[in-house]
């Protein structure tokens, strides 16, 4: 009998298999198709203070072994997540869930985290300081060690619950970036979000997206997540979730060994939405395989 | 939605390059005509999404155009071959609000999916009309497979080519009609909203994701909120299109 479960900063989940923020919605969509239930946890649409329909369409291109997305942040905001959305996912989701927030200034984030945090259904808060597709805010605050810092201090002093800080691969140093949150009193670190990326339509000469630039996801950035999250979890003492491209037991494993705790699915929900079930159901035998009993064992497990 | 593997059981060309492909498999959660599936295909990591052209019990026909590299891959696949597909997306046209006299108009490759909402309202005693637009008589498609149903049915032709002599709205001109269904270029769609004397409800196209609702992709804004057009649409009301 193998031991999936691992400890997510303080709460214990049943596995290390967490859909990613922006490719779950709020669960319901996919309650429809298996029980949810068996997840580790989701982490929910990304939540701002005020409702944003997000960026114009086209938002969506295709790429070899991936796609880029600058949807932009579209949710209902966080009053309408409180009152509609969560009451909705406590009908299928019996589980904490992870609240994944996004803001335009330190005060967003702190309004929208001390909101939530009241709510019982929600376990952990991952603040993203990485959303490559608005401007003015998101990201931004991701690519200095000080700006993040200060997103940290701002949401930990108004939350009770672990706060993830999700960071964005598009910066230098990723490694100086994660030090700041964890000094600053984040729970853990979150990554990667996506890659910038764009793609131009040969016919028309023009971007596909409207946007013209968006954040590039799937199997296709799975080497950077491991890499990044080796270079995160080596140069700090709190708990990574890491993400990626990632699609398969193998892949839950091998990010594991580079030093996560868990592991978001992102992208691969979108193409199959079976994935993550498919994944939980094959990491006992993908275990087996490796000699692995525990998973809670092998974090950081990779070898010199 | 479903998610199961068909077996393609045909897949023919009908002009030079709109192909119609027939595949058997598990059809039961197409409810709605105007619905479409989204199909995994080898090699490529998005799904297409296709409108489903007809649906009976464990038949599927879908009629596509090629416009990029994964329709083209498509069209070369063959009887026997497998495909891994997601049926019953998207919410399909209202029947109930047809009247007695409703009007389908379709242009190019937004036919399909009037095709068995056609078969449907006929059904139900409707008298049916169909205007087909075609760029150029090479590529008219359909017009014999509506006319076996039962409907009237018109063709416009933008060179002339073939039937009227114009846009669809052109050969709508003097039709009398109790409602209105319509799926084709947005360019088509805008113009018939304009010229439409009745209510009416519309199909939209847009760059998806999922397909299923996850992941936002394909949102627009309408009369009534913003909604997903893979799930609350792609048919949307008249009276809820903001252009």
């Amino acid at each position: 009998m193998v031991d999936l479960k691992v400890n997510l900063a303080g709460i214990e989940i049943d596995n290390p298999i967490i859909p990613a923020s922006g490719t779950f919605g709020y669960g319901y969509e996919f309650a429809e198709l298996y029980d949810i239930n068996m997840l580790g946890t989701f982490s929910f649409k990304g939540t701002t203070k005020d409702p944003r329909f997000g960026n114009p369409t086209p938002r969506i291109a295709e790429c070899k072994e991936g796609m880029i997305n600058a949807v932009g942040l579209q949710n209902p905001g966080v009053d309408k997540v409180i009152s509609e959305e969560l009451p909705k996912l406590k009908e299928c989701f019996n589980k904490k869930v992870m609240a994944n927030v996004s803001g335009f200034s330190v005060e967003d984030y702190a309004y929208t985290c001390g909101k939530l945090d009241k709510c019982d259904e929600i376990g952990w808060f991952e603040v993203n300081v990485s959303c490559p597709n608005v401007h003015g805010g998101g990201m931004s605050f991701g690519t200095s060690p000080e700006a993040a810092a200060e997103v940290t201090r701002a949401v930990k002093a108004v939350t009770t619950k672990p706060v993830f800080i999700k960071l964005s691969p598009n910066v230098t140093d990723i490694v100086s970036i994660a030090k700041a949150c964890e000094e600053a009193g984040a729970d853990g670190i979150s990554l990667i979000n996506t890659l910038l990326g764009m793609r131009i339509n040969l016919n028309n000469r023009k971007p596909i997206i409207a946007n013209k630039m968006g954040g590039f996801s799937g199997p296709a950035i799975f080497p950077v997540a491991v890499r990044m999250v080796y270079q995160v979890a080596h140069a700090v003492k709190i708990p990574v979730i890491g993400m990626g491209g990632v699609s398969s037991a193998e892949d839950v494993i091998e990010l594991m060994l580079a030093g996560a705790t868990a592991v978001e699915v992102g992208a691969a929900n979108l193409t199959d939405p079976y994935v993550c079930k498919t994944i939980i159901e094959d990491l006992p035998k993908v275990m087996k395989k490796y000699g692995i009993n525990s998973l809670s064992e092998i974090i950081g497990g990779v070898k010199d | 939605m479903k998610q199961s593997v068909f077996e393609i059981t045909e897949n023919t060309a009908l002009t030079k390059n709109v192909f119609r492909m027939r595949l058997s498999g598990d059809t039961s959660d197409i409810t709605a005509s105007g619905q479409f599936v989204n199909i995994k295909l080898d090699g490529f990591f998005l799904r297409r999404p296709i409108s489903v052209c007809d649906s009976i019990e464990g038949e599927l026909t879908l009629v596509y155009k090629v416009v990029g590299k994964g329709t083209e891959y498509m069209s070369k696949m063959l009887p026997g071959d497998k495909l891994d597909i997601l049926t019953g997306l998207g919410n399909g046209y209202n029947l109930e609000k047809s009247g007695d006299s409703p009007l389908l108009v379709g242009g190019g490759v937004g036919v399909p999916p009037l095709f068995r909402l056609a078969k449907e309202l006929v059904a139900l005693g409707k008298e049916v009309t169909v205007i087909l637009g075609f760029n150029t008589k090479d590529e008219v498609f359909y017009e014999d497979e509506f006319k076996a149903l039962g409907a009237k049915v018109l063709v416009a032709t933008v060179d002339g080519s073939y039937g009227t002599h114009g846009f669809v709205t052109d050969a709508m001109k003097g039709l009398s009609y109790t409602y209105f269904y319509s799926c084709g270029p947005e360019p088509m769609l805008k113009a018939l909203y304009n010229a439409s004397a009745s209510d009416g409800e519309m199909s939209f196209e847009e760059r998806m994701g999922c397909g299923f609702g996850a992941c936002m992709g394909c949102s627009c804004k309408t009369v009534s909120g913003n909604k997903r057009i893979c799930k609350e649409g792609p048919v949307l009301a008249k009276e809820d299109i903001i252009w």
